[in-house]
């Protein structure tokens, strides 16, 4: 069976932060997973999509973020992606306290990494950013 | 996000719901920062009961209007968080910064060196 999959594209506005995280967690419930790990998706989620608003478009109303999740029984996946400004340097974005912006607190990335089982990240300068965010479903053992 | 507000003498007691990200914490930072300017006030006291979901956006608000008034010899504290908030919090290291309490009670006792 090919995972199921939601595709939602909006534009780069912050009070669409909160449509994000109720596809996801719906999804969450959908994967029967518990109250904590559905708030550690909404968690994943709201990073990642605010990083696209304010820093991939710095709050420009008029990009448009993509939202894709997919999932299967093994696990969920999102993938959250902008046509922005890109990173210049991951490695010291992704650094705990490291943010381009000093009223923010740079734990982002901090978060993503903590709440989901993996995060990965793809940016080219103009082009545009990519965060991949994965969390695994654990299911109780099987009786055979 | 809803904010209710309430004056306890020097203290302005901010009862907040919903949810705090990029977009709501900012009402929260407006109401705070103009309560500083125009009221003068310096003791905030923040009850997270109601709220049901943080990220680093709002946390960066809370610390922010924490550095604020301590600079101006003002405090703030957070009462009633919610365990999966409270996590958060302690995951950014803002719990060892913040005081937090259990209710508005204890909060308000040792504000008023009642502890
Ligand atoms: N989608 C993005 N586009 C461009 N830059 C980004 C993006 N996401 C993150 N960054 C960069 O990485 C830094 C760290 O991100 P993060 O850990 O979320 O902290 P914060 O958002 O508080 O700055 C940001 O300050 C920014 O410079
Ligand atoms: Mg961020």
């Amino acid at each position: 069976m090919n995972p199921n999959q939601i595709e939602l594209s909006f534009s780069s506005r912050a009070e669409n932060l909160s449509a994000a995280r109720m596809v996801i967690a719906s999804v969450g419930s959908q994967a029967d997973l518990m109250l904590n790990d559905i708030e550690d998706l909404k968690v994943g989620v709201s990073e990642a999509v605010t990083n696209a608003i304010v820093h991939g478009y710095q709050n420009d109303p008029d990009g448009v973020v993509a939202l894709m999740i997919q999932s299967d029984e093994d696990k969920i996946q999102i993938i959250v992606r902008d046509q922005g400004c890109g990173i210049a340097d991951i490695e010291l974005a992704m650094q705990p306290s490291f943010s381009s912006d000093p009223e923010r607190m740079g734990l982002g990335f901090v978060f993503m990494k903590s709440f989901m089982d993996e995060l990965t990240v793809d940016s080219q300068l103009n082009e545009g950013t990519t965060v991949t965010l994965v969390k695994y479903l654990q299911h109780p053992p099987s009786s055979h | 996000m809803n904010i209710s507000k309430q004056f306890d003498r020097q203290t302005l007691l901010l009862r907040i719901s919903g949810e705090l990200d990029m977009q709501t914490s900012e009402t929260l930072r407006q109401t705070i920062d103009s309560e500083i300017e125009r009221r003068g006030i310096r003791q905030v006291m923040l009850n997270l009961k109601d709220v049901s979901f943080i990220d680093s956006s709002g946390l960066g608000v809370i610390l922010g209007r924490y550095k604020k008034l301590t600079a101006l010899g003002g405090a703030l504290v957070i009462t009633n968080a919610q365990p999966h908030v409270l996590k958060i919090m302690e995951l950014s290291g803002l719990a060892k910064i913040i005081r937090f309490y259990t209710d508005e009670t204890l909060a308000f006792e040792e504000g008023r060196g009642a502890s």
